[in-house]
């Protein structure tokens, strides 16, 4: 495939994408919001109520926090993860995915259920699970990326006298840095944008941007307020990620990508040893003890413990116009297309954003974090008007969930494999060049063999995610075929002991899906990289 | 080109296809009649097998959120609908859904089996499918273990003894919360409602956004351990847990406060530009069809308009319909509802 063939696919496919399934509907929305009403003025009180500020103050300083916090927690283990191998090592990296994909009412529900008296609601809860639904992301994108450093640059560092604290902060944090700038960004969008935590923990008194702007637009029906407030948490938006980007680049340090395998060693000594299970084990209690509050309520019935909740998964069940299982299979199948095109799509964005270091790969680069941050109210109003006449009147079409499901999943995939693709040392390809490979050739068999680890970690990271999603597909009319959150919703949404039941046995089921989905990525990977 | 390109674009291709491809519906009779409603909406399978053989019409369902999401989405595809039939705008919107001018009008012949008292559009825009009654309930045991009284009314609430007993869910979220408010305003009128909120709030009712929460985490008497026995909920939710329970209980762990109780009506309407508008008629007389209407209290917890209907056993037992309950007209909470949710806002959250 020649050069230019090449750069237009990796640019077009994604430009397209995201033109056609996120700024065409979002940008209807917006200008029926905004040319509705009378005039303009009014509107704009919007902006200067005391409300709207303390809204968008809360917003702000919440999610820097969280993200501080979710850092915090997540980069010991990243370290442990990235940089031994140990039994169990897959089933910690699974494990640790499962909170992120877990829908936030559940979630909610569990962390109510488990804080204490006083703490369970209010500033404090919505940071706790901030971190515990984001730490996956620092983990995943640190720990996969530090898993390909070179450790002979920190062992140097250290033969030369440099202690560990010091050998940390000045060799392995600069390399770590595009990495982290990369998990910081997307855990600050989340937290930025965060509707059920917000809505469940934060309790009636703290609200959000998104919290508001679904106030607006699905309560009050005050579109032009919901758009108004849709493009200031835009703006916002997309000051982080143009942050983040400035910040991912500047920090871009070179340094030698490693094959996992050559990196990945045991344990040495005790204090190593020691060291990586005291910050697993922090990070164990931090996602194990809710989850486990959830599999105890599955299995509680009445006085006693029973599996009555899972028996009755295979009925049909008033809650739903399906049975739970087929909502299981619903949800694999979405995730899986979704999963794909997510690869497709994102893995093509990778390789132009990595491609290149000019103004224009920025901006596409940056452009594929926004629907992170977009409101997902606002994008499924869209959705349903912008999609209304044929040829694409797919407004009800079930290719719409994963769809919006990848617009989601793509920035995780851009994420994952950029920073491992741009670690390619250029003399390399250079190397290959001057011995007379093809740009194409180049491509096949020295890119593609690193990227390929870091799509197939994607990958599963996107499917994982399409798996969970709820934000966006809840808002969009969904033909008689709920996905395994939504069951899960309408379950929570209906009295009786059974049905709170069914709905915790479902959690526990996407849950062990996640988990075991993980899992196997991780063996497939282990096995094509050559463990053995 | 690699095999991977190959591999890549072999994916991208059939998926860009396969959009326009369902997007293009023929123009041909329709076969199939599609009912938009909300998350709560349930129909029996045989039900349902019924309606599409008599009718000879398949039956789409396409869920979309709650009553507001519905309603809001619907206001955004006025003309241009997603279907041809809406089930699920309530008394509480009816107003904001009839302005928007949803509706083809449609008089059902069947509506000669409903109570007068149901028909709030006399331009049969809209016809009355079900109703169910937002009531507070209470925890029999907490009460009779404490030899305490339960309350008998809403005055009840604000009195000291009760202090910390209840949790109600805020209006300006939760759509059996948005009813309690509309019920403490229908009962008390302007200003008095804003007091007792005041009082409420001294007497430390804990708000919560949704009934979710209220009901099954902070409300003693359901599944959850909650430590609030008082809560705001439905009149079907006594029934509810004598029949969602195993082993079934001899009587409900919950009773409901009936003088606490505000109407909600469920209507359906033929949607301003259905592409099959003769389906949707069958299908709103199929909604107040007795078959339906006898589906409805398990399925959906609510109660038929149809006076035909047999109620389930459970139901005759458990539940209670409140002879007198609140109610407000769709016109008087179209125009103030979202004043009353930030004047209760500003009084009980701020």
């Amino acid at each position: 495939m020649s050069a230019r063939v090449w750069r237009a696919l990796t640019y077009g496919v994604p430009i397209a994408f995201l033109a056609l399934f996120f700024a065409y509907p979002l940008a209807s929305i917006l200008e029926r919001g905004l040319g509705s009403g009378e005039d303009l003025a009014s509107s704009l009180d919007v902006l200067t109520d005391q409300l709207t500020r303390d809204v968008v103050w809360f917003t702000l300083w919440q999610a820097v926090v969280s993200t501080a916090l979710t850092i915090a927690v997540g980069l010991p283990a990243s370290y442990v993860l990235g940089r031994y191998t140990f039994r169990g090592r897959s089933v910690a990296l699974a494990a640790v995915t499962v909170p992120f994909v877990l829908p936030t009412v559940v979630v909610a529900l569990a962390f109510l259920a488990v804080l204490p008296e006083g703490l369970e609601r209010g500033w404090a809860a919505i940071l706790i699970a901030h971190v515990f639904f984001n730490v996956a992301v620092v983990v995943r994108v640190v720990g996969t990326f530090w898993a390909g450093l070179d450790p002979r640059v920190s062992e140097a560092a250290a033969t030369l006298g440099a202690g560990p604290v010091r050998s940390l902060r000045e060799v392995t944090l600069p390399l770590l840095a595009p990495a982290l700038a990369a998990a910081a960004s997307i855990v600050f969008l989340f937290s930025f944008t965060s509707f059920g935590i917000v809505l469940i923990l934060g309790g009636p008194r703290y609200s959000t941007l998104e919290t508001e702007i679904y106030n607006q637009a699905v309560r009050i029906f005050d579109l032009r307020a919901a758009a108004i407030l849709a493009l200031v948490q835009l703006v916002f938006v997309a000051l982080a990620i143009w942050a983040a980007t400035r910040l991912e680049q500047r920090l871009a340090a070179g340094g030698q990508r490693r094959q996992e395998r050559d990196v990945l060693r045991p344990f040495r000594t005790r204090t190593e040893k020691a060291i990586a299970t005291g910050s697993l084990g922090l990070l164990a209690l931090l996602v194990g003890v809710p989850l486990a509050v959830l599999i105890e309520r599955s299995l509680a019935v009445g006085n006693g413990y029973s599996l009555e909740a899972y028996r009755t998964l295979g009925r049909s069940t008033d809650a739903l116009l399906a049975t739970p299982w087929e909502a299981v299979v619903n949800s694999l199948v979405y995730a899986a297309v979704a999963a794909a095109i997510a690869a497709v799509v994102g893995g093509l964005a990778a390789f132009a954003v990595a491609g290149s270091r000019h103004g224009g790969t920025r901006l596409l680069d940056g452009l594929l974090m926004i629907p992170l941050g977009a409101s997902a109210v606002m994008l499924g109003f869209g959705f349903v008007i912008a999609f209304d006449t044929a040829p694409i009147d797919f407004r009800s079409s079930p290719w719409i969930v994963p769809v919006v499901q990848a617009l989601v999943a793509i920035p995780f995939v851009v994420r994952i494999v950029v920073p491992t693709l741009r670690a390619i040392d250029d003399r390399q390809r250079e190397a290959a060049a001057v011995l007379g490979a093809s740009p194409g050739r180049v491509r096949r068999e020295i890119d593609l063999p690193v990227a390929g680890r870091a799509l197939g970690v994607a990958a599963g990271f996107a499917f994982a995610i399409s798996l969970g999603e709820f934000g966006a597909t809840v808002f969009l009319a969904r033909p008689d075929s709920p996905t395994l959150p939504v069951a899960i919703f309408r379950f929570l949404s209906r009295p009786g002991e059974l049905n709170a039941g069914q709905a915790y046995a479902l959690a526990v089921i996407l849950m062990a899906v996640v988990a075991v989905s993980v899992f196997s990525i991780e063996r497939i990977r282990a096995l094509r990289t050559g463990w053995s | 080109m690699t095999q991977c390109h190959k591999a890549a674009l072999a994916f991208v291709i059939p998926s860009l296809l396969a959009f326009v491809v369902t997007g293009c519906g023929g123009k041909e009779k329709p076969t199939d009649v599609v009912l938009v409603t909300h998350d709560s909406f349930v129909i029996s399978d045989d039900v349902q097998a019924e309606f599409e053989e008599t009718s000879g019409f398949g039956l789409q369902i396409l869920q979309s959120g709650d009553a507001g999401e519905l309603v809001s989405k619907a206001l955004l595809t006025a003309g241009n609908p997603q279907g041809d039939v809406l089930f699920g705008v309530d008394n509480n919107l009816l107003s904001r859904a009839l302005d928007g001018d949803l509706f083809e009008p449609y008089e059902s012949r069947l509506l000669d089996q409903v109570e007068e008292g149901y028909l709030l559009d006399p331009d049969y825009r809209v016809t009355p499918i079900d109703h169910g009654e937002v009531c507070l309930n209470y925890d029999k045991e907490w009460f009779s273990d404490r030899e305490i009284q339960p309350p008998q009314s809403l005055d009840d609430l604000t009195d000291p003894r009760l202090e910390g007993l209840l949790v109600v869910e805020n209006p300006a979220t939760s759509t059996p919360g948005l009813a309690f408010l509309l019920a403490t305003v229908a009962h008390y009128g302007e200003p008095g409602w804003q007091d007792f909120w005041r009082r409420l709030r001294e007497n430390d009712a804990l708000v919560v956004d949704g009934w979710e929460e209220a009901y099954n985490v902070r409300f003693s008497g359901a599944a959850g351990e909650g430590d609030h026995p008082i809560v705001v909920s439905y009149a079907s939710s006594p029934p509810a847990e004598v029949i969602f329970a195993t082993p079934r209980p001899e009587e409900a762990p919950s009773a409901v406060v009936r003088d606490s109780c505000f109407r909600q009506i469920e209507f359906a309407g033929v949607l301003r530009g259905a592409r099959n508008e003769e389906g949707a008629r069958r299908l709103v007389d199929f909604l107040l069809d007795e078959r339906f209407q006898e589906d409805i209290p398990l399925s959906m917890f609510v109660f038929p308009v149809n006076r035909a209907a047999e109620l389930p056993p459970a139901f005759e037992k458990f539940a209670v319909v409140p002879e007198s309950p609140l109610e407000l007209s769709p016109d008087e909470i179209g125009a103030n509802r979202d004043r009353w949710v930030k004047e209760w806002t500003r009084i009980v959250l701020r």
